[in-house]
């Protein structure tokens, strides 16, 4: 297997709080290889989000990076500097946010927006950037690019906006693209043209998608491999297909269980027990699971069980069902 | 049997454009009427006692105009709302606020944690209905909300509390416990658990199962999530631009969409694990709903099926077999078959 595009290796994060340090990400290992989805997925404050914005370099001023590298081919960016971070962004490593209209500049016709990064990113002279970000529009699915172009963010539905920022991202064709929640708040229609479109893309320039949700169904549908986070850990990685046959981690089992797509009734879907721990506590168990966990024995309460890094279908559980 | 909502032919339509001077005076000089929205064009449907009826359709489709037409928080152009037979759409919402008709119809609206005030503790929020709708005060109050808190699975302890102190889970509860206090027989629910995770939702959509066979209140429940709506519903409704296109038995819309909007809607719900299934795609955008051809299939443009004759008569909802309606011209009446 060659080396992968983008690599999370070991990666710990904590945030510094009035109320104490909360450990939101320990211990997190990710690779995407090129040209293949890895899509995240837990629910909130299960540390997907953190990780995606700790590997684009964009974490908020109280988190801190603990331990752990951020490996893009051979660079690890957690040691670059924020100019040579300006170098890579957009154009190595991009990224889709969730709610596009927010992301978006509200003061800015959105074809200059696409310019802008053609300009800075992929070495587009200033005359011929216009009219490139027409034809990227045009590939992202607008139709009458040449006329919205010059519409702002507000003058456009959801959808159209999340299109030009997948256009913004892939302006400058990055081998890594992380797209945190890209369709949460669009419309299923728009949400499947949206999916398609992004993976339509990322293999035309072998890219590397890093695809976060929370939407068990939605991964399926769309990602290579899927990797499962609960309060800021890895509790299971597997292939698509393996992972909906044989969840090995309990929390994985559940969450399928309780996903509204794979029940024939509403008596068939199971709730998952408890919540998530608080993750500012000082004695917090090694695996953050277990007092969720029906399957929890005293070796949960010794040491957390490491993904073993070289199989395909990983587990960090003492008792993995079978 | 008299259902216990019937609504006919209802119809909002709003006026666009700030009225500035100039079209002021074009409005006094009558030359030109204001452009409208077809917000909710000609809508009909009617929900049985104990019934649960889905509503679904995309953003802008006019689902929350619909719903706030139902609940009477805004006035209807035209058309009628008939509640247990008597007409509510005549009433203007300001009065319908202390009509004697408002506690039996109430509405679970889409984040608790935006539409709770934030100031009012779990106990006032449920308590505010109850004073104001049913006049309750001191230990009959405190009874009422204890009970409807219980009702819905909210710890007592939580009842001091206020929204930020609350999970998303338990603030859901209060926005439910709020809405059931006061005893309705129609329950509206604008999507009450989008803003939930997963496994919230499941405790959720259980708990509003469990207060439906328990209380026998009548939903109207308004999802984009359609797996939600296929597991909750008994029957659905299909919006598409202000108009209802597709109704029927939640199963059978489900298993066998007839309208090609539906269709497209349903191939786009993920599934778990389908990766390589035919689905269906729209292309183009959405007609505007501003001034729309009356003539026209509001569909034209993205159907994949569209033709001549779509745009020379606007297809009208047309019974298919006992339970199912449908507004397409493509839908051949007599088998009971999509054409598309």
């Amino acid at each position: 297997m060659s080396a992968p595009a983008l690599l999370i290796d070991n990666l710990s994060v904590e945030f510094r709080t009035r109320s104490g340090v909360v450990k939101a990400v320990e211990n997190v290992t990710i690779s995407v290889g090129k040209g293949e989805t890895v899509a995240i997925v837990g629910e909130s404050g299960s540390g997907k989000s953190v990780t995606a914005y700790t590997a684009m370099r964009i974490l908020d001023a109280a988190g801190r990076v603990t331990g752990g590298r951020i490996m893009l081919g051979a660079v690890d960016l957690l040691t670059l500097r924020e100019s040579e971070l300006a170098e890579l962004r957009g154009r190595e490593i991009a990224m889709i946010f969730q709610n596009p209209r927010s992301a978006l500049n509200p003061i800015r016709p959105v074809g200059r927006q696409i310019a802008d990064v053609l300009i800075r990113h992929a070495n587009v002279p200033r005359a011929l950037a216009a009219q490139r970000a027409v034809e990227l529009l045009q590939a992202v699915g607008i139709t009458d690019p040449a006329r919205r172009a010059k519409a702002y963010p507000f003058e456009m539905s959801g959808g159209m906006c999340q299109r030009v920022m997948i256009a913004i991202a892939l302006a400058a064709r990055p081998s890594v693209l992380i797209a945190d929640e890209p369709t949460t708040g669009l419309d299923v229609t728009t949400q499947a043209v949206i999916m398609e479109l992004i993976a339509d893309l990322a293999v035309d320039i072998r890219m590397a998608t890093v695809f976060i949700t929370h939407d068990l169904a939605l991964a399926g549908q769309h990602a290579d491999r899927i990797v499962v986070m609960h309060a800021g850990h890895v509790v299971e990685t597997a292939p698509t297909a393996a992972l909906f046959a044989w969840p090995r981690h309990p929390y994985t089992a559940q969450l399928i269980a309780a996903t509204a797509e794979s029940a024939a009734s509403l008596q068939e879907l199971a709730s998952i027990p408890g919540s998530l721990p608080d993750l500012q506590r000082a004695d917090l168990p090694p695996c953050r699971f277990s007092q969720r966990c029906h399957l929890k024995t005293t070796a949960c309460d010794q040491t957390l069980p490491s993904l073993s890094p070289n199989s395909t279908h990983a587990v960090a559980c003492w008792n993995p069902l079978q | 049997m008299i259902p216990l909502l019937a609504v006919t032919d209802l119809t909002k339509r709003y006026p666009v454009g700030k009225p500035g001077p100039l079209s002021r005076l074009r409005q006094r000089q009558n030359t030109e009427p204001r452009p409208q929205v077809y917000a909710v064009d000609g809508v009909s449907f009617t929900i049985a006692k104990g019934e649960t009826v889905g509503l679904v359709g995309e953003s802008g489709c006019g689902k929350s105009t619909l719903v706030r037409l139902v609940t009477r928080l805004i006035d209807p152009t035209s058309g009628a709302i008939l509640f247990d037979t008597r007409d509510l759409s005549e009433l203007p919402a300001r009065r319908f606020a202390r009509d004697r008709d408002r506690p039996r119809i109430q509405m679970v609206f889409q984040d608790a944690g935006e539409s709770i005030n934030p100031r009012f503790s779990a106990f006032d929020a449920i308590a505010d209905p109850l004073r104001r709708l049913r006049g309750l005060k001191g230990a009959a109050l405190k009874a009422k909300v204890e009970r409807a808190a219980g009702q819905c699975g909210l710890p007592l302890a939580l009842l001091t509390r206020y929204p930020h102190q609350l999970s998303g889970g338990q603030r859901a509860r209060v926005g439910i416990a709020r809405a059931i206090a006061v005893e309705p027989e129609l329950l509206v629910l604008d999507e009450p658990t989008a803003a939930l995770d997963v496994s919230v939702q499941v405790v959720v959509l259980q708990l509003l199962a469990r207060l439906r066979a328990e209380l026998g209140m009548s939903y109207l429940f308004v999802s984009h999530d359609l797996n939600v709506v296929r597991l909750l519903c008994d029957r659905i409704l299909v919006m598409y631009l202000g108009k209802i296109v597709e109704a029927g038995p939640a199963r059978m819309v489900f298993n066998d969409p007839l309208h090609p909007y539906t269709q497209a809607l349903i191939a786009a719900v993920p599934r778990l694990d389908r990766k390589a299934a035919f689905r269906v795609r729209l292309s183009g955008e959405a007609r505007s709903p501003i001034d729309p051809d009356p003539d026209v299939c509001r569909f034209f443009g993205r159907c994949p099926h569209g033709t001549s004759a779509c745009t020379e008569r606007m297809p009208r909802l047309a019974p298919v077999g006992p339970k199912r309606e449908v507004a397409c011209h493509r839908v051949d009446v007599g088998s009971f078959q999509s054409v598309g």
